[in-house]
């Protein structure tokens, strides 16, 4: 080290320039400047446009304090959107965990077709979220869906063998049509996009557990759940948060799949927040609401990333 | 057999259900994109097979006659892809290029700036490097959602309303954040030694940067590229807010928005359009997962 003190004792401006404390900000600055104007800016306007009257006409309302937020909380769409985006993002992630968790454990370890299966896997994610989605917006199509055709043939040919008759062919689901189908649509399509992420992510937290963890374990003669609970679990465990983390934050402010699959329907029943700041803040106009309504995801995501990133460091300490 | 075939054999048992269902709507997709519209519409149809029905003058059926194809291959029709294609009034083309320039050019903008960031903050900015760091990293999951309304606003006001100029500025917001966090994770697993070699024949930090640095973590600037571009192409929501013209769409948005008009669907041709951009990016993606797995966990999370 000394040798590189010395070689870089030439003095000069250059000198100065090499020096860590002027180098690392200045390499780092341009980044920081982009995302402050970029995110923060948008981010402080967001909550001042939620605190006036401004529509989409102008940026300059007049200031009416909480008034948005008081007006958009006694909306009935309002709560119902916050509903169903708790909802869907908890049921979702729940099914995603346990999912990648399988997934991810016989995709760790080599075997002949692994590729082949991953790259299967990783398709929803790889492609175009709003593309993967019209392709679920065909399966669910009103009279030509495969998933009906598929439901009422494994019915007429299996089922209905066993006394099973769960639909009617004549009048089988409208997968888009009817509120509680519709939010179940919406989780399956969501889970699939979300699980070969969260696959991913288990994969690379469970490939980096030392092999010598392995060899501990079995010495100790800890397999199958025992070895899982006490070794396996709290290891991934850093990584499996966030993981979780990104999961939620992505389903519960995603707009995508509730834009192309029901625009919030049928009647504002699978309204989400995203999709509901978007309707009270584009369509209609109402920038100060809209902004309102969106700033009501902030305290939970916040609340949620403090949590998951206080556990994944406790976790890496213990 | 072996243990190592049967364990094989398991592995396939559980991951193949999901596999199945993971990737069935992009086969699906396909299956549709190839079909006439007198086989899709009638709903007597088995629609896991191409039916022979009377096909439209237009519909050219290239495999006609060869009767020994499995799932009656020889009815299918390539007219839909050239529909998209061909079309007056359909912008498919158009959203395609859009895509890629604004995606090209975000990607040049990403690496100007998180080169640089992701450099220091891996090696030269010591332990305050790795709150600065995870900070970048939170920036990332500061969603579109709460940034699209005041931004609508903010490019209405700059006049860059269905310019792609707009989309341009806005994208790195978020490519920057996740490259930046992406980079410092393989900038960490190049030894500090190899730059001190050459700081001490004389070589200026830059110059080992520009030199020994980057080349040999070309890989990893390569992950940066694809998955940076990959996140410019899904974006939705700032790409409805800020562009309503159709010829200035991206893809994202112009075949959800443009291919399906009230009640009219063009089924097939839409499966078209979704699966041209999602083949060659699903590839790209497998092929750099790999990369993306080692530099997405290298930065803090061990």
């Amino acid at each position: 080290m000394a040798a590189v003190a010395e070689a870089r004792s030439k003095g000069g401006w250059r000198d100065t320039f090499e020096q860590r404390r002027f180098l690392a900000p200045l390499l780092i600055s341009p980044a920081v400047l982009y995302i402050l104007l970029l995110v923060g800016a948008p981010l402080v306007l967001a909550v001042y446009l939620s605190l006036t009257d401004a529509t989409a006409g102008s940026l300059s309302g007049h200031f009416v304090g909480l008034h948005n937020y008081a007006d958009v909380w006694h909306s009935e769409n309002f709560r119902r959107a916050l509903r169903n985006t708790i909802f869907f993002t908890v049921v979702s992630q729940a099914i995603v965990l346990v999912g990648a968790s399988i997934l991810a454990h016989q995709l760790v370890k080599p075997f002949r077709g692994r590729w082949f299966l991953r790259f299967l896997v990783v398709l929803p994610w790889a492609a175009p979220v709003a593309l993967g989605t019209i392709g679920w917006l065909w399966i669910f199509e009103s009279t030509l869906s495969v998933a009906n055709w598929s439901l009422v043939h494994l019915q007429t040919g299996v089922l209905g063998h066993l006394g099973l008759h769960l639909i009617d062919p004549l009048d089988p689901p409208q997968w888009l049509g009817r509120p509680n189908l519709a939010m179940a649509s919406l989780i399956m399509v969501h889970t699939w996009r979300i699980l070969p992420f969260a696959t991913v992510i288990f994969i690379a937290g469970l490939a980096s557990i030392p092999a010598e963890v392995d060899d501990a374990a079995r010495v100790d003669a800890a397999t199958g759940l025992r070895k899982f609970w006490y070794v396996t679990l709290p290891l991934q465990l850093p990584i499996a948060l966030v993981a979780l983390l990104f999961g939620i934050v992505f389903t519960a402010t995603d707009i995508t799949v509730v834009y192309i699959l029901t625009n919030g329907g049928p009647f504002n029943q699978t309204q989400m927040l995203p999709m509901w700041a978007f309707q009270t803040g584009i369509r209609s106009g109402s920038l100060g609401e809209g902004a309102a309504i969106s700033l009501y995801l902030l305290p939970i995501l916040v609340v949620v990333s403090i949590v998951m990133l206080w556990f994944a460091r406790r976790a890496e300490v213990t | 057999m072996s243990a190592s075939a049967r364990s094989s054999i398991v592995s396939w048992i559980i991951v193949g259900p999901f596999a199945i269902i993971l990737a069935f709507p992009f086969y699906w997709m396909l299956m549709t994109s190839l079909k006439t519209n007198g086989d899709l519409y009638d709903v007597n149809h088995d629609p896991f097979v191409f039916n022979a029905a009377p096909a439209a003058p237009n519909e050219s059926q290239p495999l006609k006659g060869h009767g020994w194809l499995p799932l009656g291959a020889e009815n299918i029709t390539t007219h839909n892809y050239g529909f998209i294609f061909h079309e007056p009034g359909i912008h498919y083309v158009r959203w395609l290029e859009n895509t890629a320039l604004v995606g090209g050019v975000v990607v040049l903008i990403t690496l100007a700036l998180a080169l640089p960031a992701g450099y220091a903050l891996a090696r030269l900015s010591g332990r305050w490097g790795q709150s600065a760091g995870v900070g970048i990293f939170l920036v990332y999951l500061v969603p579109p959602t709460l940034l699209f309304l005041p931004l609508s606003r903010v490019v209405a006001e700059l006049g860059l309303q269905d310019r792609l100029l707009s989309l341009i500025l806005v994208y790195p917001s978020f490519t920057v954040p996740f490259s930046t966090w992406l980079l410092m994770g393989f900038f960490k697993t190049i030894p500090a030694e190899l730059e001190d070699a050459a700081l001490v024949d004389g070589a200026s930090r830059l110059k080992a940067l520009a030199r020994i640095v980057f080349p040999i973590s070309l890989p990893g600037i390569l992950t940066v590229v694809i998955f940076s571009f990959s996140l410019c192409v899904n974006e939705f929501i700032y790409a409805v807010t800020f562009i309503s013209t159709s010829d200035a769409r991206t893809v994202s948005t112009g075949v959800p928005l443009e291919l399906i008009r009230g009640d009219v669907y063009f089924w097939q041709s839409l499966m078209a359009a979704t699966l041209i951009p999602a083949i060659p990016l699903a590839l790209l993606y497998n092929l750099f997962l790999d990369r993306f797995i080692a530099g997405f966990t290298g930065g803090a999370f061990r």
